[in-house]
């Protein structure tokens, strides 16, 4: 007995010693994913140290669900363990609403708050006041391969329609030579299918609320949306299109396996640099697709920086916040890691600046795409929501998760059109009669 | 003759067959920590390739680096194995010498709390902590450790006691050993191979746990599971990375379970053939 309590006390002395580390300067511990404009942050740490020695940074780096969870459960019980958290346009008016998160008032000068773009500024502001500050920010186009349009003797639009997508792919789909007409995102999942699947969904005129909070799931509108993307995707699509999401997608597409590939604009720099991407000479740009409506047939999201009103050290917080989403840092990463390596779609004076643009032909046409993304008017209808790709309610990220399967489902034959946009009407409404829909 | 060896050649086959379905994730999670990102994500798998240590290099500096989250991972798996094993070892000893009407159900009950999912008990276990300060710390992880296999353990260790012919420990008692003299000179050198291999399980278990480590630390408390979990992105790619993570992850485990096996396959049948 005498030796077991012994060797237990060895045990608890050891683990005593290990949490007696203690800390002279400011500890702040960051919260984030493992993004590669992320991955970026962490190495330019050395920089944030010069100047301001007395900060010290931990990173805590999660798969973005788990890394959401966590925050929640975090800022929801007031542990404080995080100072700084990752969040997107999609929690940050929620959080704000919940008063979970610090204004971001008191901006100095110098950070040029005005020089940030006007949607991503919006998507993360309460009336009026920030409640995060944008890291990076993306939104959709149409990427195409130049050689294959020219070949088949078409020429891609400025904006095309979903229609004239389905036409030209019709042209060069061509599986015997490796070369499927269109690439779309097909694994569920509220950031994933359901991302693109919302823009078509606003793009053929549809909402997902009316204005009395009634979901909308099987009016013509999702009806044609729904049709026209299972009739692409099982025409012209790659095979197991279920499982591509972006990555999957964009390396199909860097491989020269799509003719079209209609997904986030931070795939650019990695479609066109010839070390990553098969295709690099020949990757067209275009606008995203819309069909009977242009309003909300482009998405917006954002990476932004917010500091969780738990956190026990806000002003050191605050002050690395700033630094991580100022011109100074995208400067300091073009200087270090060359321009096509700073976190894009923040700042007009990215876009303004002749370098960037030298370095990122594709950059006028991404500006372009943020700039015109609309999250407060998403719809041709009138809708009681905001956010282009989600509805920024708590319920969302379970009834686009749902709904997610269920077109997965439906690409792969295992329900009809109808039979699945019925099953998502009666889930989304009995998640909004459960839940109460909002005020 | 002829049949039972060609059933003995069939069972080799079947046997070399299982080991090499069990064995070839791990061979692919070597073979991908060698291959760029591109070689790792291509449509068509490749076996033969230039291998490259890259990933190990970026693998060994992200975060705060392995050798934090390895230390973690080993204090609370070793801590915590050795805290279950104090702990369980007298509780066996009392159930398997001096049993009374309610040690069957005892022993039932305990088990049965491993019927709980994790996630069932985590916010009353998260609030706990948060009030008490163990959110992030070492000790709070190894609380929960030894916690979770704390069951485990005493079952392995009340079998192994199971197994001592009781008239062994009668005789000590005769010849006038008090209790602890029993247990530390009789009962617990008999039962070594045992408790050496129910101290390697909770070891293995300890380290591989990933559910309570994610949710309940961040960056000091840290271990190996929340490494590996980081390097997986929903933008780029990370195979090669998360793969290189994996294999120094898991390499300390498995050059342990190498070196131990002889005793942890003794341990596992001891007592199996009677």
């Amino acid at each position: 007995m005498r030796l077991a309590l012994f060797v237990s006390g060895i045990g608890i002395a050891g683990l005593g010693a290990c949490s007696a580390a203690m800390a002279q300067s400011t500890e702040i511990t960051v919260a984030t994913v493992n993004n590669p404009d992320m991955v970026t942050m962490q190495s330019m740490m050395s920089a944030f140290n010069e100047a301001h020695p007395d900060i010290k940074v931990n990173w805590v780096t999660l798969p973005e669900n788990e890394l959401r969870q966590k925050v929640t459960t975090d800022i929801a019980s007031g542990a404080g363990q995080y100072d700084v958290v990752t969040v997107s346009n999609y929690e940050t008016p929620i959080w704000a609403q919940n008063d979970w998160l610090k204004p971001m008032d008191d901006l100095p000068e110098d950070y040029a708050v005005d020089d940030l773009l006007t949607p991503v500024k919006d998507g993360l502001s309460v009336d009026g006041t920030l409640y995060a500050l944008p890291f990076y920010a993306e939104s959709s186009v149409t990427y195409y391969r130049k050689d294959l349009f020219e070949k088949a003797g078409i020429e891609m639009p400025e904006k095309p329609t979903w229609d004239q997508i389905k036409e030209y792919a019709a042209k060069i789909h061509s599986p015997s030579d490796g070369v499927y007409g269109v690439c779309l995102r097909g694994l569920p999942g509220w950031g994933q299918n359901m991302a693109l699947f919302d823009t078509m969904v606003n793009s053929f005129g549809g909402r997902w609320f009316d204005m009395d909070w009634q979901p909308q799931l099987t009016s013509d509108e999702w009806k044609n949306a729904a049709n026209a993307y299972v009739e692409l995707l099982n025409n012209y699509g790659p095979p197991g299109v279920t499982s591509n999401g972006f990555t999957e997608s964009e390396t199909l597409f860097a491989n020269g396996q799509c003719g079209m590939w209609v997904d986030s604009t931070v795939a650019a720099s990695y479609v066109s640099d010839p070390e990553t991407s098969k295709v690099a000479e020949n990757v067209g740009f275009a606008q995203a697709p819309y069909q009977t409506t242009e309003k909300g047939s482009n998405w917006l999201f954002t990476w932004a920086l917010a500091v969780p009103q738990s956190s026990q050290h806000q002003d050191a917080a605050e002050t690395f916040v700033e630094w991580a989403t100022s011109q100074d840092y995208i400067q300091a990463v073009a200087d270090e890691k060359g321009w096509l390596s700073v976190p894009p779609g923040t700042r007009q004076s990215t876009y303004a600046s002749d370098d960037y643009v030298k370095a990122a032909p594709f950059a006028p046409l991404v500006e372009q795409a943020i700039s015109s993304a609309s999250p407060n008017d998403p719809s041709a209808q009138e809708v009681p929501y905001t956010g282009v790709q989600f509805v920024t309610i708590p319920q969302f990220q379970a009834i686009g998760t749902r709904v997610g399967q269920l077109m997965a489902a439906m690409l792969s034959g295992q329900q009809s059109v109808e039979e699945a946009l019925q099953q998502g009407q009666t889930f989304t409404e009995r998640m909004m009669k459960q839940t109460g829909a909002p005020q | 003759m002829n049949s039972s060896r060609f059933a003995n050649t069939a069972f080799g086959v079947l046997a070399w067959i299982v080991a090499l379905l069990i064995f070839f994730p791990i061979l692919w999670l070597l073979l991908t920590a060698f291959k760029t990102e591109q070689q790792a994500f291509t449509v068509t798998p490749t076996f033969w390739f230039t291998p490259t240590i890259e990933s190990f290099k970026t693998a060994l500096a992200q975060g705060s680096g392995y050798w934090h989250y390895a230390w973690n991972s080993a204090l609370t798996a070793v801590a915590s194995t050795v805290i279950g094993l104090a702990l369980a070892v007298p509780a066996a000893y009392a159930m398997a010498f001096y049993p009374n009407k309610r040690t069957d159900f005892l022993l039932v009950w305990m088990v049965s709390t491993k019927f709980i999912p994790a996630v069932g008990v985590l916010i009353p276990i998260f609030l706990v902590y948060k009030t008490v300060g163990l959110l992030d710390h070492a000790l709070g992880l190894t609380l929960l450790f030894t916690a979770m296999n704390l069951p485990i353990i005493v079952w392995m260790v009340y079998s192994y006691f199971r197994d001592i012919p009781k008239d062994i420990v009668e005789a000590a008692d005769i010849d006038g050993a008090s209790i602890m003299q029993t247990l530390f000179k009789v009962v617990l050198p008999l039962a070594l191979p045992g408790l050496a291999s129910t101290g390697l399980l909770a070891l293995i278990l300890a380290w591989n746990e990933s559910f309570w480590s994610i949710t309940m630390t961040d960056h000091r408390a840290a271990t190996l599971a929340v490494y590996i979990a980081s390097f997986k992105s929903a933008e780029g790619l990370f195979w090669a990375k998360m793969s290189a993570a994996s294999v120094l992850a898991i390499a300390p485990i498995i050059v342990l379970g190498w070196f131990t096996q002889r005793q942890m396959v003794r341990g596992l049948t001891f007592g199996a053939v009677k």
